[in-house]
């Protein structure tokens, strides 16, 4: 082994060390990502504007938009006259819900006859149908049962009880927040995001600035100059994860229950991974600003497809295939393995696996490349 | 007798089916500075980079500083140093810094590496500027720091590849007399240049058009063989009579300074035979007069006798 990658890494950071705009978005990246992420995105729908028609106005009605409001989901912004305001309100977004209780509901209720209730939804959002209907569903639901075993203990019948019922228990995010969820597949997006241009980026400089010719000529091997120019960006990926990770302990309380040497040391894997990404890349391109350009192609799949903003298994099943080839898949496994789920070894094995094999076809395909461009 | 720095024998290397270089033998002596002449595309890049071990030869074989460029790659970019016109540097890096990345590549030890850097620097008086930023050093400077760089590990061997492109005249001439300092200190220099005078101060030259060597000699030798000869006149009708000589068999060049026509003829004519010849009644020049024939002259000959070999008898003619 010789000392000449040594020489070639210090020159690397020489060279980062006075281009302060690169290193002021290696740490300002990080941070703006997870506010983004954290707060912006909400998939948990809460506090949706809703309006409420009552021709009714009973007890009973008053009693059950009440608990509707109760549950924290609906925020009654309104009471209106009839459905061409609602649609007015829906139309303009000022409100997403809407419940309409028919006349003479209360008397049907007393009068232990069926009732029924309206509940209408602003279906652009799809994730706002969801979960305003399920919510509204299982309170109706409850509220019938409840009035069943009303009526059933008054008859006398002796089945004063619930005869099924699921208790459901959320584990490793019972709060059920976002930024839970979020944040350590963060980690990965953004150590994708900044390996894979960073190193696309140093190889295209040098080609452009035609430094590349001169070290070509020089006695220093491909694999040195690779290792040499790599090695800084490693440093900068596992200062990047360390900003995200304390960050979002401290601003989200995001927990890490699992043991943080494995996740650093198996992130190695992963960040070796996007380097060789983005070595590949800077095969590709001529300059640097293709290299960005194609460093925020790759990004686009690996945000959507991982299971970062979607769950993975609600992807359809040809984009699995090529969602199962990105790095990021695996490693968003692994990092939400061993943070919220508090996994060991053991547990995030077969992800490992994946991203190894990944990995050394990697290095493969761009070392051959990368060997034939050089000449 | 010690083995030549450069040797090849039939040299060549074929892109598909374009022959960029073809069966190019050298012999290169050590302390000679060996200039390479020729249009853009001759086949000059391709040639130095063959030497340099880093593009395989289709065929034919060479040594440099006595390894084998084909088999013993590794061996000769050790030992040999590079600039070209671009002056590789790192912007961003100080001049120091850079001279000493690039000490770093080629392997000089860590101990002697600052002993070496502050000798480059001495040498090349670029001492004074030894921490400012190479991005905004003027091109002379820049061109300075590269040689710098090339020559920081002592290469027996230096490839220039249009060294003094772009570079103003009085930093090409300083540029000189460090190309003929090192020669004398015994280091080989194999340059390529667009620039005539810069031909004449190489020890020998050859000529390269289109992937083969047309001729190699000292510039003396080079321009006594094409038997060339030059005169001078005044003229206050000066392009109708260049277009005249210009039509003249014995005629090979005429060019045009101000009001005085340059004339270069062909097979030892007397060129002031020629003129008189041509040049009569109302065209009648002043003041003719003997002019030196360098190798510019030779090298534009050379050029158009080739092309006028390949070409059309309509082009001949013309």
């Amino acid at each position: 082994m010789s000392f000449r990658p040594f020489v070639v890494a210090w020159k690397e950071l020489l060279q980062l060390r006075r281009d302060r705009m690169t290193l002021a978005m290696m740490v300002a990246l990080p941070l703006l990502q997870l506010l983004l992420f954290g707060y912006a995105i909400n998939t948990d729908v809460r506090h949706m504007p809703t309006l409420v028609y009552d021709q009714d106005r009973s007890v009973a009605s008053r009693d059950f938009a009440a608990s509707l409001a109760a549950t924290g989901f609906y925020d009654v912004v309104g009471h209106v006259g009839g459905y061409a305001e609602i649609e007015q309100a829906l139309r303009r977004g000022q409100a997403r819900v809407a419940l309409v209780v028919p006349p003479h509901y209360g008397e049907k209720l007393a009068a232990g006859k069926p009732a029924r209730l309206q509940l209408i939804v602003d279906g652009s959002d799809p994730q706002t149908v969801a979960s305003a209907t399920n919510t509204a569903t299982g309170m109706a639901l409850a509220r019938s049962s409840e009035l069943m075993l009303q009526r059933l203990a008054a008859s006398g019948s002796g089945v004063a009880f619930q005869p099924l019922e699921i208790e459901p228990a959320t584990w490793y995010n019972p709060e059920l927040r976002t930024a839970v969820y979020v944040v350590p597949g963060l980690v990965g997006v953004i150590l994708t995001m900044t390996m894979v241009m960073l190193t696309a980026m140093a190889v295209a400089r040098e080609r452009e600035r035609g430094t590349l010719e001169q070290l070509i000529v020089s006695p220093v091997r491909p694999v040195e100059l690779v290792v040499g120019k790599i090695a800084p960006y490693v440093i900068i990926g596992y200062v990047q994860m360390t900003i995200i990770l304390l960050a979002g302990r401290l601003i989200f309380h995001v927990p890490f229950l699992g043991s943080l040497p494995l996740l650093y040391a198996l992130a190695f894997v992963f960040i070796a991974a996007n380097l060789a990404v983005g070595l590949f890349f800077s095969t590709v391109a001529r300059t640097q600003q293709q290299a960005m350009q194609m460093s925020f192609f790759f990004l686009l799949p690996n945000i959507l497809l991982s299971g970062f903003m979607f769950p993975f298994e609600g992807i359809p099943r040809p984009a699995q295939i090529p969602a199962l080839a990105l790095p990021l898949t695996h490693f968003m496994r692994i990092v939400r393995a061993i943070a919220l789920k508090g996994g060991g070894f053991e547990d995030v094995y077969g992800e490992l696996v994946w991203l190894v094999c990944i990995l050394g076809i990697l290095i493969l395909v761009s070392s051959l490349r990368f060997r034939k461009k050089l000449l | 007798m010690s083995e030549p720095v450069i040797v090849t024998r039939g040299l060549s290397r074929h892109f598909g089916a374009f022959v960029a270089v073809r069966d190019v033998s050298l012999e290169v002596q050590k302390g000679e500075i060996f200039g390479v002449l020729g249009p853009n595309g001759a086949g000059k890049s391709t040639t130095i980079r063959m030497l340099c071990g880093i593009l395989d030869p289709t065929s034919g074989e060479g040594r440099v500083v006595g390894f084998d460029i084909r088999r013993e790659a590794e061996r000769v970019k050790e030992r040999i140093g590079y600039m070209t016109q671009r002056f590789s540097l790192y912007e961003d890096l100080t001049v120091e810094e850079n001279l000493k990345f690039y000490a770093g590549i080629y392997g000089v030890s860590f101990g002697r590496r600052k002993k070496r850097v502050g000798e480059v620097l001495e040498r090349t008086g670029l001492v004074g500027r030894r921490g400012q930023l190479a991005g905004t050093l003027s091109g002379g400077w820049k061109q300075r720091v590269a040689l710098a760089s090339a020559t920081i590990h002592e290469p027996p061997l230096l490839f220039l590849d249009e060294p003094t492109a772009g570079v103003d005249p009085v930093s090409r001439r300083e540029f000189w007399e460090q190309i003929h300092r090192l020669a004398h200190e015994g280091t080989t220099v194999l340059l390529t240049t667009h620039y005539m005078d810069e031909a004449e101060r190489c020890h020998r030259l050859a000529f390269i058009f289109r992937g083969s060597v047309l001729d190699v000699g000292t510039p003396d030798e080079v321009v006594a063989r094409r038997r060339l000869r030059g005169a001078e006149l005044e003229s206050d009708r000066a392009q109708e009579s260049a277009d005249r000589l210009r039509g003249d068999a014995e005629v090979d060049e005429v060019a045009h300074y101000g009001n005085v026509l340059r004339v270069v003829t062909r097979n030892d004519a007397d060129p002031s035979v020629v003129i008189a010849r041509v040049l009569t009644g109302p065209l009648a020049p002043r003041n003719v007069r003997p002019a030196r024939v360098g190798v510019e002259d030779a090298f534009v000959s050379m050029v158009r006798t080739e092309a006028d070999a390949d070409a059309s008898p309509h082009r001949a003619a013309s």
